[in-house]
């Protein structure tokens, strides 16, 4: 077996690739972020509405999401959804990066779904009487919700949402199905060029290796920094 | 749509089986059934690792556990798939590359899900056991492992779920699972990939959701036969909805 | 046959046996009794070295149970040791609660072991209970299997945690029975308990313990009729008159 060429991974034709395949991923990730916390507030606050109707409506979100394998997902929203968009806007699509609009979409309603499950814990976890006296006071359900029940919820939130951060920066790898130039495509594309698995490998396992640390790093600190705090 | 299914359905179903391997759903819970059940004896062993006395053997473990976790399972896909040929000395097929990918990345997550299930064994269990004499690995095989097994169910059959929805990787690799038998039978038909990439996900729902009907009725039937179960202080929402 | 000799614990900074010197002859029964964190627990569950000591000596039949070579296991199977909290393995029946040791220490046949332990559930009155699940026992009947589990390995020494502290009053009196015909028959027994009646009934001395000392040793009728030790004094009168507290 050929030794070990560090150099191929600090600098180079097949470093850039590498690179840009690791920051491809690290923006889907944040981009991601961004957009499915709020949505998974929102199906977390359908999950446990007073109107049965709105209940199902997430249930059935969160479940049929859940039950399907991201690759699946990704598939539908690359092969099978751009179909059903009327003409113009698929054309408009297509001109662009219609694999990485694919991808966001499919991972960012997937994640959703987890983090819409670990918020909900997160309110059921708080006291009853909390929202009975926020509704004494006279504020309707959203307004309770906001103003007493979620700030006390992100405490307890904020841990399994950071572990559901580190499932998303390990799903974007998927991506690479649907043809996405994350880092996994690029590396397995550095391997097809140059034979040379090890080092191509190596990079990618360091990458999402040092992400994945760093975050859980960060899910300690705050463990340490702000502990639950229970009445 | 109808016709898609009629045409099809075998072919989704078990691949090209008996012209062929094994293939399409059947080969999915074939590959998943299988990885779980090699991988509980490693997650076991992993397991009971991680909560050792003897650091020599607790740091190894709980390494590889923080290294398996922290890289997707693509990745371990990928090792197994490139470095497999090179340990084993001939090509190794997609089935026994996503079989040991599988049983490596599940044997850890059942190790902490193991290691859960020890620490949630009351104190006195092990204090008892003991007593009466009997050393460690005996109080561990008779007394500690079957109660904590035993708990674990409804956890095991969620991983089971996890599990099949981890098989779709295999497309990636060329392993004819259902995922790969949808994307053939797509590239046949060509203008309904709506239709099938829907079949696949509702194929998979129907699958994953029935089993964790499974596991939610084991749960279930798990809490109401132990007699110890800690009141909660105050009664929160889950409780209130529950008896609503 | 148990000799404590300056026996010394602590917990960090808490001194948890204070210079405890004791001999317990064989088959004598001895209860242990005093106010909560006296050390009466910690002093029993030294014997069979479910917590170890800082100084001193523990031995038993004259020979130092922390000595180097000892076989921990093998030492503990000859000890029976009840627990508040009965401890019965709730994956198992009563009649498999009891064989549990003996098939695997010592190696009896299933056959024989559980002919041995259907003696033994008979002699505490739950033959009939031997197929039933530990879930299925009221808390009586499972320290009872507990007390059959613990004497089908055959130990010379007993000891009770406080056995019938976690019960309800109405089952105490079926195992102090229990326990009482165990006494009948010559067992060396040491029971931490708070049930004086039992004390004064069935045992030879009673142990008075406080903050770690051992403050009074003397018969149930010395003890209970005539307490020396002001500390002792004060935790009978407690107990006889216990809403007679200054307000």
């Amino acid at each position: 077996m050929p030794t070990f060429d560090i150099a191929l991974l600090l600098s180079g034709q097949y470093h850039d690739w590498l690179v840009r395949g690791l920051v491809l991923s690290l923006q889907i990730a944040a981009t991601t972020w961004v957009l499915a916390v709020p949505l998974a507030i929102v199906i977390a606050l359908l999950r446990l509405a007073p109107v049965k109707a709105l209940r199902a409506v997430g249930a059935a979100y969160v479940e049929g999401i859940r039950n399907v394998p991201l690759l699946a997902h990704l598939l539908f929203w690359y092969f099978g959804a751009p179909e059903l968009l009327p003409e113009g806007l698929k054309q408009w699509l297509y001109a662009g990066n219609v694999e990485v609009v694919s991808a966001v979409v499919a991972l960012t309603l997937y994640t959703a779904a987890y983090m819409a499950e670990d918020i909900r814990s997160g309110i059921r976890a708080i006291p009853v009487v909390q929202f009975e006296a926020a509704r004494a006071l006279g504020f309707g359900f959203l307004a309770t919700m906001r103003r007493v029940i979620l700030p006390q919820a992100l405490r307890v939130t904020v841990p399994p949402l950071i572990s559901q951060t580190l499932n998303l920066w390990k799903d974007t790898s998927i991506a690479t199905v649907i043809g996405v130039a994350e880092l996994m495509y690029q590396a397995a594309k550095v391997e097809s060029a140059t034979f040379r698995s090890a080092e191509a490998f190596a990079f990618a396992t360091a990458a999402y290796l040092t992400v994945s640390l760093a975050v859980t790093g960060l899910a300690a600190w705050y463990h340490h920094r702000y502990p639950a705090r229970t009445v | 749509m109808i016709e898609l299914v009629q045409t099809y359905w075998v072919y989704f179903l078990i691949g090209q089986y008996p012209n062929g391997p094994l293939g399409g759903l059947a080969l999915t819970v074939l590959l998943a059934a299988l990885a779980l059940v090699l991988a509980l004896p490693l997650g076991v062993v992993l397991g009971l690792a991680r909560i050792s006395p003897f650091r020599a053997v607790r740091w190894p473990v709980t390494a590889t556990v923080y290294v398996v976790r922290g890289v997707p399972l693509l990745m371990v896909i990928f090792w197994a798939y490139f470095f497999l040929p090179s340990v084993t000395g001939h090509k190794t097929d997609q089935f026994s590359t996503m079989l040991i990918a599988l049983v490596l990345f599940d044997g850890v997550y059942l190790a902490e899900i193991v290691r859960a299930g020890i620490l949630g064994i009351p104190k006195g269990q092990a204090e008892c056991a003991r007593s009466l004499g009997l050393g460690y690995w005996r109080t561990m095989r008779l007394v500690i492992l079957p109660q904590a097994l035993r708990h674990m169910l409804p956890s095991l059959v969620n991983q089971f779920v996890a599990t099949i929805k981890e098989t779709s990787l295999g497309y990636i690799i060329g392993l004819t699972e259902v995922s790969f038998i949808a994307a053939q039978i797509n590239t046949q038909v060509f203008t309904r990939a709506t239709e099938v990439y829907g079949l696949l996900a509702l194929t998979y729902f129907v699958l994953c959701f029935g089993l964790s009907r499974v596991a939610h009725g084991l749960e279930r039937r798990l809490t109401r036969r132990s007699p110890v179960r800690p009141a909660s202080a105050s009664p929160t929402l889950q409780s209130q909805q529950a008896s609503a | 046959m148990i000799r404590f000799d300056q026996v010394n614990k602590w917990y960090g900074a808490y001194h948890a046996l204070v210079d405890v010197t004791e001999h317990i002859a064989q088959g004598e029964v001895v209860v242990v009794c005093g106010p909560s964190g006296s050390g009466k627990s910690t002093l029993i569950r030294t014997l069979n070295r479910l917590e170890a000591i800082g100084s001193g000596t523990i031995s038993i039949n004259g020979e130092d149970i922390h000595r180097r070579g000892l076989d921990v296991n093998a030492f503990r199977s000859r000890i029976g040791f009840l627990f508040q909290q009965f401890n019965l393995f709730p994956h198992l029946t009563a009649i498999e609660n009891c064989t549990l040791a003996p098939v695997h220490l010592r190696r009896l046949t299933p056959a024989a072991a559980r002919e041995a332990s259907m003696a033994l559930l008979d002699r505490v009155g739950l033959a009939h209970k031997a197929d039933a699940y530990p879930a299925e026992l009221s808390g009586g009947q499972q320290q009872r299997v507990a007390i059959a589990r613990a004497l089908a390995m055959e130990p010379p020494l007993m000891l009770f945690d406080e056995p019938t502290s976690a019960l309800d009053p109405e089952m105490v009196g079926e195992v102090l029975l229990v326990m009482r015909a165990l006494a009948k028959d010559g067992m060396t027994m040491v029971c931490v308990t708070h049930e004086m009646g039992f004390a004064r009934e069935v045992a030879d001395r009673v142990l008075f313990m406080d903050h770690g000392k051992v403050l009074e040793r003397a018969t149930p009728e010395a003890f209970f009729n005539r307490p020396q030790h002001p500390r002792a004094q004060q935790f009978l009168s407690d107990i006889r008159t216990p809403f007679a507290q200054p307000a």
